[in-house]
């Protein structure tokens, strides 16, 4: 089966069959979703919370918001019906602690929450999701059947 | 200030504390180790976010970070990257002895080195701006290189889509380590650096 690889700060839509992976989310989250009826699945490996709050933001899928909107329209552009689309989302990490409160160390957190936020307002539902934590992830995510595989070093392997 | 002759700058001025900054942490390293050490001309490099984690080749390699805040005149992070052969080598180096692998002895020694190794380059930084500047205490993570370079990534992703960072190469007999250092001003120290170094 073909492996489509979505780097950081990047996104790739597919129609099935075919896995679209991103390999070693750290405390960028990985926004996965798919039309299970029309067999599409896209997928965003976004580093910070809001296009808002930066003046070079010409990259979309640098960003949670603009990410999830762009990864949407990409999806209808395949032939996806939003309606259909669900979330499953892995990622934001805090790969290393401080005693000191430093809002740069929680952005891991800060994406989970913004991602949270972006897709309840678009009325899409997140169904599982495998977030925080301070290890790495790795992620699949089947066209076939919507699955996730969430992979780790030293945090064992789970389907989401 | 257009984006490339920033980054020119920038590479400049890395390069210049790369050099001082390098020569500093192996003269350290050598009068703690008692050993003779040499290094090569450390190397500033600049590539793109989505190729940041081949530079140690691959996204799922194992490696080894430290990180460090800035604190006082200037605030914002530095971080010391090491690929597992090299944090073996190095621990070599330190201990005198065969390490296999890394056991909680390995890593606080690990992160004795990125102090050293950051305090380094901040006294270079701190001898090129007059700027008063402390580091933290550090906190060592081994997990995924692309996990690891993510938090550089994101904090460079705050003013550019490309990561800046100082390779340096040392040897000690058949040891050999390489090692990258990210060193992360935020926005507002960033542009005091620039302003002290006279670019406005």
């Amino acid at each position: 089966m073909r492996i489509i690889k979505v780097g950081m700060a990047d996104l790739k839509v597919i129609k099935a069959p075919g896995i679209l992976t991103t390999l070693g989310l750290g405390s960028c989250v990985g926004i996965a979703l798919y039309d299970g009826f029309n067999k599409i699945a896209g997928l965003a490996h976004a580093m910070l919370p809001s296009s808002a709050e930066i003046s070079n933001n010409q990259n979309k899928a640098k960003f949670v918001d603009t990410g999830i909107d762009m990864l949407i329209e990409k999806m209808i552009m395949e032939g996806a019906n939003k309606n259909n689309i669900v979330a499953k989302i892995a990622g934001g990490s805090q790969m290393f602690t401080f005693s000191n409160n430093n809002n740069i160390l929680k952005i891991g957190q800060r994406n989970v929450l913004a991602t949270r936020q972006k897709l309840m307002n678009l009325g899409i539902k997140i169904i599982s999701e495998d977030t925080g934590g301070n290890y790495g992830r790795t992620i699949q995510l089947n066209s076939e059947d919507g699955s996730l595989i969430v992979k780790t070093i030293g945090h064992g392997t789970k389907i989401i | 200030m257009d984006n490339d002759r920033l980054d020119n700058f920038m590479i400049d001025v890395l390069r210049e504390i790369g050099n001082i900054g390098s020569g500093n942490a192996i003269t350290a390293l050598a009068n703690m180790l008692s050993k003779r050490i040499n290094m090569n001309v450390p190397k500033v490099r600049i590539i793109d976010f989505k190729d940041i984690s081949t530079i140690l080749g691959g996204e799922e390699e194992l490696i080894v970070g430290i990180y460090l805040g800035l604190k006082e005149d200037i605030e914002g992070n530095i971080m010391f990257i090491l690929d597992m052969d090299s944090a073996i080598n190095l621990l070599n180096m330190l201990l005198g002895k065969e390490v296999k692998e890394l056991d909680e002895i390995s890593m606080s020694a690990l992160s004795e080195v990125g102090n050293i190794v950051a305090s380094s380059y901040v006294n270079a930084l701190s001898s090129l701006t007059g700027l008063k500047i402390a580091v933290s205490v550090p906190s060592l993570a081994v997990d995924m290189a692309a996990a690891i370079l993510s938090v550089p990534a994101i904090q460079f992703g705050l003013v550019s889509d490309k990561a800046l960072f100082i390779e340096t190469i040392f040897q000690e007999g058949d040891n050999t380590v390489k090692g990258s250092l990210f060193l992360l001003p935020n926005i507002e120290s960033f542009q005091k650096i620039l302003s002290l170094l006279g670019v406005q």
